[in-house]
């Protein structure tokens, strides 16, 4: 079965923790600006938003490449940067239409979600379930983008998080 | 290593900045943030001098779990000698510049002196600099944000800042960060705005790594994130309600002060309780609470986003609150509400989005209030002293307008900014203010939990409930179950809550994880994370050590043990209803076994052996 992160705004409380075991596991370091993830805040609509890459299968950034530094992973169906082909040249994120492939300046390369190689950490972190990794033809993408788009004003939600099994990290980049 | 090791010293006087190594002795010592701060200002102010004066030092401090993955890890403080008090300030605050800060490489920034003119302090990573702020002076804190997000064109630009209250010198006027988490207590902003530093803008790209053991860390933060998940409080009842949670408990139990601390329970509580906040609204059929929200890395998510009716007689004609902003938390609720008897659910949110949009304190406002419309009622304050205000207890109408002065500096509102035990020695009733070394009660009446009696009159910054919460214990029964109508045991657990507290306040993570976490959640992450041997009892004996520094501070400062008082109605004047109807606070049963219990003299003095004992 392959996979799919789905993200559920309706249920972030805009904590982070996404952002920092995303950064931990690519970059040793928490360090929400070197994350793959992003949590939007929209402070007036009271509203939070996760957003990552979606994989797309005909993916712009992979095609866009001048030196096929973008390949598919075909057990994942994640577009994965080789940091060792990467020219840093940036069309990758100039043609991916969501903004979710960007430029790191510490390393000269882009970076963008690799599902951390079939395990992503961003949903093992999300205390509320906000991030799952789940079946791809589940994956709700439309709903989340019609509902980051909804009238800020309806009933009160709040997001307690889940109770939980204790996940295990292992790093892999 | 958990600490950056790095410190920014910045001279306001001179404009000079520097950059120096963290004292790592004092780190193992002190650990970091509230206790670690207080330590280099004890060693590097006189305690007596003016708090308002350049010869005051103000430092903001992140935790060495800020920024990490451990859950709440992103607080930091903001420690000065405080203008209110004349005591040791370490005010605390969420939100996301704390991890910012540390993002950027620094644990600590020491502010000296008083800038000529108005600047401001950015920093990008190791690049910092004071900047003209001539055009922010006299904005708003939500102005201010606003300005600097579009001059540097970054929604991630994260800014600490003073309003207007603090510069028109209210004595308990907060740092606000992130538009509505407040470093709010004790005046850390009148401070602030006294050196002419408007806001601390900062964006840290660096990230914070460097620990001991990040494996055995993650899986310390994942098993302690367990726990909370797993907590009655901090798995439903934080997220659900806020902190709003506890006030319908506490009304119920006859702990609830209302006005200004006559009585211990209000008729009007439910209509402002967390409860409420979930209903819609008679009017637009909306309720005031929009959703939850987290502070950076926090997996309770107690925080309050709020959205008023459009058309309540206070913003009817303002649509700059017509959005979402941030929410009645439990203690502003009370004091603008309980304490002032205005049951009105809008105007208390209404109140609270003025004291975050020029910065100050709630508690101390509301309570000034509170004590202001008793001064009203009996006829020693007039119209003449409002300015045409009717200062009655229950009237939304004249809180708003009070807020609205205050926030500002303006007429009675510059009075009110003095706090309660100016205002009401000013207008010679001193007996009137609820205050302890001249800061206002939180919302949890001595007199029906006996221990709070204590923990006030004994806490380092005036009354406060963060400096040992014993209601946890009292009322919650966490971690068990003590009785609040008896004083037997309480200097024990006083003392108890007060040390292990000192060290959750130093370490980086929130308080309120201790609804379910005992230090020996800490301990392991703190152990994974940073160099040295971190167990329970080191941070118990770290947090009476910094418990016995703050003292030591307030003592060479000139307070002694008679300001380990309550007011007199507190003490004489029984409760009138609930449970602990007849009852007074017995402080004097509990106070001098407390000094024995914390080594002190019967005055309340620091001996040699405890100084020798603790290393001071």
């Amino acid at each position: 079965m392959l996979r799919a992160l789905q993200l559920e705004p309706a249920k972030c409380t805009g904590c982070q923790q996404c952002e920092l075991a995303c950064s931990y596991e690519n970059e040793g370091v928490f360090n929400p600006s070197k994350s793959r993830i992003k949590v939007f805040t929209f402070h007036h609509e009271g509203r939070f938003a996760p957003y990552t890459c979606t994989q797309c299968d005909e993916a712009w950034c992979m095609h866009a490449c001048p030196v096929e530094a973008i390949t598919l992973n075909t057990a994942t169906g994640a577009k994965e940067v080789s940091d060792v082909d990467c020219v840093g040249c940036k069309v990758c994120t100039i043609a991916c239409p969501f903004g979710t492939v960007n430029y790191n300046h510490d390393t000269g390369k882009v970076m963008k979600c690799d599902l951390c190689g079939g395990d992503p950490w961003c949903a093992k972190a999300c205390p509320t379930g906000a991030i799952t990794y789940v079946d791809v033809d589940n994956a709700g993408f439309e709903r989340m983008r019609a509902w980051a788009q909804q009238s800020p004003q309806g009933p009160a939600t709040y997001n307690a998080p889940r109770p939980k099994d204790v996940a295990t990290y292992t790093r892999t980049n | 290593m958990a600490w950056t090791g790095n410190v920014l010293r910045v001279n306001l006087t001179t404009g000079e900045i520097s950059t120096e190594a963290l004292n790592q002795q004092w780190a193992q010592e002190y650990l970091g943030q509230r206790g670690l701060a207080t330590k280099y200002l004890y060693e590097e102010i006189d305690p007596k001098i003016d708090a308002l004066s350049p010869d005051n030092k103000l430092i903001m401090v992140t935790g060495p779990l800020t920024g990490t993955m451990a859950s709440t890890g992103g607080r930091y403080s903001v420690v000065t000698k405080s203008p209110l008090t004349g005591a040791v300030a370490c005010s605390n605050s969420g939100g996301f510049i704390g991890a910012e800060l540390k993002m950027a490489g620094w644990d600590m920034i020491i502010f000296e002196g008083r800038a000529p003119r108005p600047v401001y302090l950015h920093i990008e990573n190791e690049r910092a600099e004071l900047l003209p702020a001539d055009d922010l002076w006299g904005k708003s804190v939500w102005d201010t944000d606003e300005e600097l997000h579009r001059r540097y064109q970054d929604p991630l630009l994260r800014i600490s800042c003073v309003g207007r209250a603090a510069e028109q010198g209210n004595l308990y006027a907060g740092v606000i960060n992130d538009l509505h988490r407040a470093a709010g207590r004790s005046g850390v902003g009148t401070v602030m705005a006294s050196k002419h530093l408007k806001a601390v803008a900062c964006r840290g790209t660096k990230g914070v790594g460097n620990l001991k053991d990040p494996m055995r860390f993650l899986q310390a933060a994942e098993q302690a994130k367990k726990v909370l998940a797993d907590s009655a409080v901090t798995g439903q009842g934080l997220p659900q309600y806020g902190t709003q949670v506890l006030m319908n408990v506490i009304n119920e139990i006859g702990a609830l002060p209302t006005h200004n601390m006559q009585e211990v329970q209000f008729e009007g509580a439910s209509k402002i309780s967390g409860e409420a906040m979930h209903e819609p609204r008679p009017t637009d059929h909306q309720p005031n609470l929009t959703t939850n929200a987290a502070c950076f890395g926090c997996t309770i998510a107690c925080g309050r986003i709020s959205t008023m009716d459009k058309g309540h007689f206070t913003i009817e004609n303002k649509p700059q609150y017509w959005g979402a902003s941030g929410g009645l938390e439990y203690e502003a609720a009370w004091a603008l509400g309980t304490d002032t008897g205005v049951d009105d659910l809008e105007t208390l949110t209404y109140a609270n989005y003025l004291c975050n949009e020029d910065g100050f304190d709630p508690i101390t406002f509301g309570s000034t209030v509170a004590a202001a419309m008793e001064l009203y009622e009996t006829g020693v304050i007039t119209d003449e002293d409002t300015g045409g205000i009717e200062l009655k207890f229950g009237s939304a109408r004249a809180l708003a307008q009070c807020a609205e002065l205050t926030a500002k500096g303006e007429g009675f509102g510059k009075i009110l900014g003095l706090g309660s035990k100016r205002l009401c020695e000013k207008y010679r009733h001193p007996e009137l203010s609820m205050t302890v070394k001249g800061q206002e009660f939180p919302a949890y009446d001595p007199r029906g939990i006996q221990g709070m009696g204590l923990a006030y009159a004994t806490s380092n910054r005036g009354a406060c409930h963060l400096r040992g919460y014993t209601v946890a214990s009292e009322v919650l029964g966490i971690p068990e179950k003590t009785d609040p109508l008896v004083t037997d045991g309480k200097p024990e657990l006083v003392k108890a809550f007060q040390d292990a507290t000192a060290a959750v306040d130093s370490s980086g993570l929130c308080v309120f994880t201790t609804f379910a976490w005992t230090l020996e959640d800490i301990a392991p992450q703190l152990d994974a994370a940073c160099e040295g041997d971190w167990t329970a009892d080191k941070l118990l004996e770290v947090g009476e050590r910094i418990w016995n520094l703050e003292r030591d501070f307030n003592l060479r400062a000139g307070l002694t043990g008679k300001d380990d008082t309550l007011p007199k109605r507190l003490r004489k004047d029984a409760a009138k209803t609930g449970p602990a109807k007849g009852m007074v606070n017995e402080l004097d049963k509990m106070l001098p076994h407390y000094y024995e219990i914390r080594g002190w003299t019967p005055q309340g003095e620091l001996t040699d052996d405890t100084r020798r004992r603790l290393g001071l």
